[in-house]
């Protein structure tokens, strides 16, 4: 204060009208010691019951995976953790090369050519997909199955609404689940900036028409965009490999915690075509050299489509993203490597049908209710069990078990429905628990 | 006194190009024999066309192989924790330790967002009360806590401003947003997303709005103003109460771009100075980790007219227990999913804890006098020039512009900040505002103590010499980070762009 010549540092608010002065003190609580503060956490948070203490059979857009040990290390280390976005590249190598890492393992897992380093959840890179096509093909209309996560699907209106995008929804097979071509080509028309589906879809099954879907998409000169579970791509045919234009999805299950719901991160990949690249939302690394030539290093590219160089005319607004969830991403597929993640995707998805085959077993219970293959989520449609899904649900948490997803308000037509998910957390045992327990339940009168 | 540095530089190569074919550093857990012998061969059970055939080209290593290659990585990576970290509207404070022991506890990292309410109360009573703690501290009415980052609650609040309109029956003709000239580039790219049309009022002469020109751009097309204050600058806009007449005068709103709230904690609220919608960057003036980029949190206040447009749900309490409620019609939707970055917003309801009261205040007091401090003694440095240079304090950041340095010495605002990353600190902002020539953007913030605000002081000196006397030693910088200046126009040309290892391959052997 001496050195700048203040007496008090009241001086240093002189110029802030004094009517708008806070005059009393904020109504917060008094600091406490760091070791209050634990104690207090600790104790407000042990009220969660956790999938350590119950059995939890829930996923629909934050699956329960195990984050190794290595992951959670590298992420917690400070030099990531407490940098901000590399906007000096030479001193940020580090982060820029996990984050070209993370790119690049995602081009490899989806069989695309470019991904960005993050958007904030699947959610939000749908919005931000479909917004991309509208700008690349100056059409007012999205088609999206009627199977879909429904906050993902308001999302996209709350996203696409202030350019006056339309939405249009498009049926499934009642027997299958699968896309209803014959909706979608009722529906498609010149007007069509994107059709896009999801791999697997929100209700666990996997769509195989995806080739006339492509076809079809692209006669009409619309981008095809596809909603993936990165988890699944060891086993199942990456959307690269059936021409979609954008690849979006959710990356918690490489190496995140749930978390209650975040941070998450949202996928965002496209092909290899300049056009697309320049529409791109969000930050992207690239690899180049010291201007010496000397050597190898990375650096934020093609940043005049960003807000800070671009301001209204930007591809997006985005700015913080989730970049940590990005390097945990790449850590992540980096242990596992290719085999591992095909291990991976066979063992969750035989857990899953022994899920299925030993709920199936139960008398009115029918698990799923599609015929298709299943990945990891599954409908179990309790109509003929006399009960609805909050009752058994509410019994089965009292056995310790939280049961799945209820979307009975959002599917209707499927009647007393859930939507299970069973993952590499979940042991033989536990699922035979549930099969179990829920028999107990439905058989009791 | 000033140290030497020198970063790591290991000659780490791309992931791709390490390790050994079948090497693994995780092993997954195998299907029990009782569940093989039940499924059978699960390959089976994908239709054919839809199996995967040829496996990702995933790097294959050892544990040990993966921890050395990202550790290696991250010693190449400067820090909050190594040392100063003046980027200006970035706030970059210190994260204390214990938020992050926190946020590892398994009653929240293992807790689904589905799972039924009476599974969850902790986590909803720690998100209910932040969110209390948010209002009063701006002065608002009610926070969602949804939106994922700051530009992602200025979308929110940009959609807020749009339902309000169309609840008047006004949003037709209300197409306009108004931003000052020296906003943050996130103002006009997020009232463009919500589908406004971007009106840009110039600066006068002190470098706060020009209340003349604000008067000319209102009119019946005004959806609002996004005004960040104090501006990025680092200058109080006096003027609040005339600015926020004349929008709301117009019928439009005003919204508050929280970047630049570290400097008015507990001193003046922005509900009180008339701001209809508020959002803090938790990242910032909440000392939760920036993660180099993110994940931060962006939660949105909004006065009472305006609560009924936030997002769904809305962490509620009813007096015995804490609920999730989605029956809002007036809502604007979802922003997010689920409830937002939950574990980010952990860490923000223990900071607040950690500090209380009196030491929220206590930190915008220091950030305001550490800018003022360095605002003084750069001004004496030759080159350095103060633009709106007057009496008035700064508050949490200061502008200087070495446009005169880089007229006589070609040294550029570009130059100084790739040399100060040699002496082992991050430079400041540049080249922003837009309104400030060759741009240096500086925010202290309250985490560093004189001594190294006196070293930071130091470096600028030594810098000014070297441009004046021997510009070249400048010009070479950075020499003693991970790598020296980069090929920035390779990396985003066509012909050269690598954006992954896939497309730098098929780039190298065509």
């Amino acid at each position: 204060m001496k050195e700048i010549g203040i007496k008090d540092i009241e001086e240093l608010y002189s110029d802030v009208p004094s009517k708008f002065r806070l005059k009393r003190k904020l109504k917060l609580p008094n600091l406490m010691s760091e070791q209050e503060i634990e104690a207090y956490v600790e104790k407000l948070l042990s009220k969660n019951r956790t999938f350590k203490d119950i059995l939890v059979f829930l996923g629909a857009g934050c699956w329960p995976h195990y984050v190794p040990a290595v992951v959670e290390e590298i992420i917690q280390r400070t030099e990531f953790l407490t940098s901000y976005t590399p906007y000096q590249p030479e001193i940020s190598q580090g982060i820029l090369q996990a984050l070209f890492e993370y790119q690049s393992m995602i081009c490899e897992i989806t069989a695309m050519d470019v991904a960005n380093c993050s958007m904030y959840d699947w959610a939000s890179a749908l919005g931000e997909a479909v917004r991309m096509a509208v700008r690349l093909t100056h059409r007012m209309e999205a088609l999206i199955p009627r199977i879909i996560h429904p906050e993902r699907a308001d999302m996209l209106r709350t996203y696409t609404e202030p350019i006056g995008l339309q939405v249009k929804t498009v049926n499934y097979d009642k027997e299958t689940g699968q896309l209803n071509l014959e909706d979608l080509k009722s529906k498609i028309s010149e007007k069509t900036a994107a059709v896009y589906i999801e791999n697997p879809s929100y209700l666990g099954f996997i769509e195989t028409q995806v080739e006339e879907i492509a076809q079809l998409a692209h006669d009409y000169e619309a981008l095809f965009i596809v909603g993936i579970d990165p988890i699944s791509l060891g086993v199942l045919r990456p959307p690269g490999e059936y021409d979609a234009d954008i690849v979006i999805g959710e990356g918690q299950p490489l190496g995140s915690h749930m978390n209650y719901g975040g941070p998450l991160l949202g996928i965002f990949a496209c092909r290899d075509d300049m056009q697309m690249i320049r529409q791109m939302p969000g930050r992207i690394i690239g690899m180049t050299t010291t201007l010496d030539g000397k050597r190898v290093a990375f650096c934020n590219a093609l940043q005049t489509r960003e807000q800070h160089i671009r301001r209204e005319n930007a591809t997006s607004n985005i700015c913080s993203n989730e970049a940590l969830c990005g390097v945990a991403a790449a850590v992540y597929l980096t242990l596992l490597g290719p085999k591992g993640l095909e291990e991976l995707g066979k063992t969750i998805m035989s857990k899953a049908q022994y899920a299925i085959q030993s709920l199936n077993k139960i008398a009115g219970v029918k698990a799923p209710i599609f015929k298709s293959a299943h990945f990891k989520e599954f409908t179990v449609n309790f109509d003929r069990t006399k009960k609805t899904v909050s009752q058994i649900h509410k019994q089965l948490l009292q056995k310790g078990i939280h049961g799945g997803k209820n979307i009975t308000e959002e599917f209707p037509e499927l009647g007393e429905t859930a939507l299970y998910c069973v993952t590499e957390v979940h042991s033989k045992e536990q699922i035979v628990s549930l099969a179990d327990s829920l028999k107990r339940i439905i058989e009791e009168r | 006194m000033i140290e030497l540095f020198r970063q790591a530089r290991w000659d780490e190569k791309v992931v791709f190009d390490l390790g050994f074919a079948r090497r693994r550093g995780f092993a997954v857990p195998k299907i029990e024999t009782e569940v093989k012998n039940v499924v059978g061969d699960v390959e089976a059970l994908i239709p054919q066309k839809m199996r995967r055939k040829t496996l990702p080209n995933l790097p294959e290593l050892s544990e040990v192989e993966a921890v050395r290659h990202f550790t290696r990585l991250s010693q190449m990576n400067y820090c909050v924790d190594l040392g100063f970290y003046p980027l200006g509207s970035c706030t970059m404070k210190y994260n204390p330790k214990i938020n992050e022991k926190l946020a590892k506890l398994q009653t929240l990292s293992m807790v689904h967002p589905y799972q039924d309410e009476s599974t969850v109360q902790g986590i909803l009573e720690i998100l209910h009360t932040l969110s209390k703690w948010l209002a009063e501290i701006t002065g608002t009415h009610e926070v969602s806590l949804q939106p994922a980052a700051g530009a992602h609650g200025e979308f929110l609040g940009a959609l807020i401003m749009r339902a309000h309109h169309k609840l008047n029956n006004d949003h037709e003709k209300r197409t306009e947003l108004i931003v000052p000239d020296s906003a943050h580039g996130t103002n006009p790219a997020s009232g463009t997303m919500a589908g406004f049309k971007i009106v840009v009022v110039p600066s006068d002469e002190s470098g706060c709005v020009d209340i003349k020109a604000l008067k000319a751009a209102v009119s019946d097309r005004t959806a609002g103003l996004m005004l960040t204050n104090p501006n990025t600058l680092g200058i109080f806009e006096g003027n609040i109460e005339d600015i926020a007449k004349i929008v709301h005068d117009a019928g439009g709103l005003l919204y508050y771009d929280g970047a630049n709230l570290n400097p008015i904690l507990g001193k003046v609220r922005p509900g009180d100075m008339g701001f209809d919608i508020v959002h803090i960057n938790i990242h910032k003036t909440f000392g939760t980790p920036h993660g180099g980029g993110g994940p931060g949190a962006g939660p949105v206040g909004v006065c009472k007219d305006l609560e009924k447009f936030l997002p769904v749900p809305r962490v509620a309490f009813d007096g015995k227990r804490y609920y999730l409620d989605y029956d809002k019609p007036h809502s604007v939707g979802k922003i997010r999913s689920f409830y937002g970055n939950t574990a980010v917003l952990l860490r923000a309801f223990a900071y607040i804890l950690n500090l209380g009261v009196e030491g929220l205040e206590e930190i915008a007091e220091v950030s305001v006098l550490n800018a003022n401090y360095l605002t003084k003694k750069l001004q004496e440095i030759k080159g350095y020039e103060l633009p709106y240079a007057d009496k008035r304090p700064r508050k949490h950041e200061c502008v200087f512009s070495v446009k005169r340095m880089s007229k006589e010495k070609s040294v550029r605002a570009l130059n100084v900040s790739k040399k100060i990353l040699d002496y082992g600190m991050h430079s400041p902002t540049t080249y922003f505002p837009l309104i400030v020539e060759e741009a240096l953007m500086i925010e202290p913030t309250e985490s560093f103590e004189k001594e190294e605000l006196d070293r930071f002081i130091e470096v600028m000196k030594n810098i000014s010499k070297d441009a004046h006397e021997s510009p070249d030693k400048i010009l070479e910088a950075p020499q003693n980070t991970a790598a020296t200046r980069l090929d920035e126009v390779k990396a985003s040309h066509p012909k050269t762009m690598a954006l992954s290892w896939r497309m730098y391959k098929k780039k190298s052997n065509p």
